[in-house]
């Protein structure tokens, strides 16, 4: 048997340049391919450029500081139809984002349980996953939105009618309208008392994770993390803080008062996230299933019950598989929140549409509704692979 | 994904159809390429009933559809060579800027914004209509000023959004826009209850009240009308030639209403002593021929759909489905606004 030798052979002595060598050659094709491309940019933004000109559109995005002139039906910040356009199209990107950040966290939490579900031994069970995914994932989704849109907007009674199934909670066509608190400045201690909850029950997760490592034995996590995150919050509340509720009230022609949701922001949030969800399981399940059936058997021989060995054998490995495509379906909960312009729910395309029709600049405004669509997926994006880098198996 | 992307797809061929045909549809080009190619290619609603619709056979009928054909009679003697785009809010001044159609028929307000700014011509106005408000009957609404709170269902890409807004800040209330892209959402949503109030043009108004809802006499229009919305055809810039064409045929089919020429009359009325009548109708000095047409151009267009009162009658009038009364449509010395420039 040959020993192994101490060092590895020495890289071939590299060629003196010459302009016929490979990586000449290849400098001179990418140099060629990127030359290409911006000369095709170029063109085409100075043709458009110059027959705009020619036919006697104006451009440029001097009109973003024009007041909007339109007023738009729900918003996170206030807003007054006066306030320049720049102003609208945060609203619309606000009130996409909240679509996005909300879908994101039901369809994870429908998806996964559902996915798992999927797996299990029970057959009813599987069966109803099995159903929800084949439905939800074959039915076009703008079609789903509406359906859930007319579903509620027929469904709920008119203004005089409302149902009022707890107090000062109020279901109507125009929506759902409920007490929110009054800010007041002794809140700000609740906000700090959430803060150093949170931090403590990382500092114990981080405790916890170490004597785990240390001796073998697990200490409790999540209760104890839900108590510190919960109870410290209160505490805090507790020293005569006054919670005071600002509670809808009903108007002649409307309910006025306290905080409401749409049912267009309601119909896009449902239809999204189920939707989206079917996807999810089937990653999920198929992010399980990849873990090989040993570490199953391998858990089992160890005396681990189903749940631990779904938590802590093979979920952890599923993640890794699971993290890139669940990617994907978020960014695509993102980008299909825009079918939100077909029921009329004042998202970024739907600021973006209007102020094209009120000032007739197509392109400034697609670009720029492009450029915030592409900003906020490459967030995302980044945020993920972030997550997906810190999940990868660390080699030792 | 289908509203959005169309979309984007469109504003991407427009931009390539602006890179692309650079020169097409330069001064005087549009008749010359109509008269090559035999059709008028005219931009209309997709379905708005009394303005621009098709019927279960796909026929199109409406206001706006009469201009087309009578355009089309007038430049190339046959109403029928007409190929309908029908174009949502948002496709409209696109497909007019990009070349795809020769004009816009489309119940389209006149503005400044868009006059100005969008490389496009307003022609001659066809039907002068002002925004309004439906209610429903339950609701013992009677006036707008009682609208306080409400929410409105309009469809998105109009100069009905900033009215409505001018109007309820004039008026110090406060209302929630609920503002939908599909004009066929937007009223469905109106008539599951969704919103109190729908608006958009009176004429509008009327069209959805007697076409699309269950019933009728459920819903009612409030008296007030908080906008002038002066509705017309509108052409790219750049074309002069075409552009008084498209403006002298509408004249010439209100001045032939003045005249008492009607579509039953044409040929008969070719042989009346009066001037003004001879030159409508080419049997005297040539008309046309200052507009580079035939002579008979009025007169084609006038067998063809009528003269403006016939139109208006037909599509809009007491005796069609929208029941509009002819009010500041009738003709200036009817106590109405529509006065057009003597054709001579």
């Amino acid at each position: 048997m040959n020993s192994v030798p101490d060092h590895p052979p020495p890289a071939p002595a590299t060629r003196a340049w010459s302009w016929r060598s490979r990586s000449f050659r290849g400098l001179v094709w990418q140099a060629l391919t990127i030359s290409l491309l911006l000369g095709l940019a170029w063109f085409l933004i100075h043709n458009l450029l110059e027959n705009m000109r020619v036919r006697g559109i104006q451009s440029g995005f001097g009109f973003f500081s024009q007041p909007t002139g339109f007023a738009i039906g729900e918003s996170l910040i206030a807003f007054d139809s006066q306030d320049p356009l720049s102003r609208a199209f945060l609203v619309g990107f606000l009130n996409t984002l909240r679509v996005a950040l909300l879908g994101i966290l039901f369809t994870t939490v429908v998806g996964v349980t559902v996915g798992i579900g999927r797996l299990s031994r029970n057959f009813l069970l599987r069966t109803l996953c099995t159903g929800y995914v084949e439905l939800f994932r074959n039915v076009p989704v703008l079609l789903q939105i509406l359906i859930w849109y007319f579903v509620i907007t027929d469904w709920f009674p008119e203004v005089s009618d409302a149902i009022q199934p707890v107090h000062g909670v109020f279901l109507t066509k125009s929506g759902m309208s409920f007490p929110v608190p009054v800010f007041h400045a002794t809140h700000a201690w609740i906000a700090a008392g959430f803060a150093v909850g949170l931090a403590l029950a990382f500092l114990w997760r981080a405790v916890a994770r170490r004597a785990f490592e240390r001796t073998g034995l697990r200490p409790p996590v999540f209760w104890p993390m839900t108590a510190l995150i919960t109870l410290v919050p209160l505490a805090c509340a507790a020293f005569g803080t006054p919670i005071e509720l600002d509670f809808p009230e009903r108007l002649d022609a409307a309910i006025a008062g306290g905080g409401t949701v749409t049912p267009e922001f309601l119909a896009v949030t449902i239809g999204l996230s189920i939707y989206t969800a079917a996807f999810v399981a089937e990653v999920v399940r198929s992010g399980i299933q990849s873990v090989p059936w040993g570490q199953t058997e391998a858990a089992h021989s160890l005396g681990l019950a189903r749940g631990l060995t779904l938590r802590l054998v093979l979920l952890p490995q599923a993640v890794r598989v699971i993290i890139p495509p669940l990617t994907n379906q978020y960014l695509n909960l993102t980008k299909n929140s825009s079918l939100a312009v077909a029921i009329g729910y004042p998202d970024l395309i739907s600021i973006s549409n209007t102020t094209l029709n009120q000032t007739g600049r197509a392109v400034e405004c697609i670009a720029v509704a492009m450029a915030i669509y592409l900003a906020l997926s490459l967030a995302t994006a980044a945020l993920m692979n972030w997550y997906n880098a810190r999940a990868a198996i660390r080699e030792r | 994904m289908a509203g959005h992307l169309k979309r984007a797809v469109a504003a991407l061929a427009f931009g390539a159809a602006l890179a692309g045909f650079a020169g097409m549809a330069q001064a005087g080009k549009t008749l010359d390429t109509i008269k090559q190619r035999g059709q008028v290619i005219c931009g209309v609603n997709t379905g708005l009933a009394g303005f621009g619709a098709a019927d279960s056979q796909g026929n199109w009928a409406g206001l706006d559809v009469d201009i087309c054909r009578a355009l089309a009679a007038a430049v190339l003697g046959d109403a029928n060579k007409v190929r309908w785009v029908p174009l949502n809010t948002q496709q409209r001044f696109t497909a007019l800027q990009s070349g795809e159609i020769d004009i816009l028929s489309r119940n389209t307000t006149f503005t400044l914004t868009r006059d100005a700014s969008l490389g496009l011509h307003q022609t001659a106005i066809t039907y002068y209509d002002g925004q309004g408000f439906m209610v429903t009957k339950k609701s013992n609404i009677k006036s707008a000023k009682q609208l306080n709170n409400s929410s409105v269902c309009v469809q998105a890409g109009t100069t009905t959004e900033k009215n409505l807004n001018d109007y309820f800040r004039a008026q110090k209330m406060k209302f929630k826009p609920v503002v939908f892209e599909d004009f066929e959402a937007s009223k469905k949503a109106f008539f599951s209850g969704r919103c109190q109030v729908y608006t958009t043009d009176a004429s509008g108004l009327a069209s959805i009240r007697n076409k699309d809802a269950a019933k009728p006499d459920d819903y009612v229009i409030l008296p007030e009308l908080i906008s002038k919305e002066p509705l017309g055809p509108v052409v790219r810039r750049g074309d002069d030639e075409w552009f008084a064409i498209v403006k002298w045929t509408i004249y010439a089919l209100l001045e032939a209403e003045e005249y008492g020429i009607t579509q039953a009359n044409v040929e008969q009325m070719k042989g009346d002593p009066s001037p003004a009548i001879q030159r409508i109708l080419g049997s005297g000095e040539d008309s046309g021929k200052l507009l580079g047409l035939s002579k008979d151009w009025a007169a084609n267009a006038l067998k063809a759909v009528g003269n403006y009162g016939e139109i208006f009658e037909r599509n809009v009038g007491p005796k069609s489905p929208l029941k509009l009364p002819r009010g500041a449509n009738n003709l200036w010395n009817k106590g109405g606004l529509m006065y057009a420039p003597p054709v001579r």
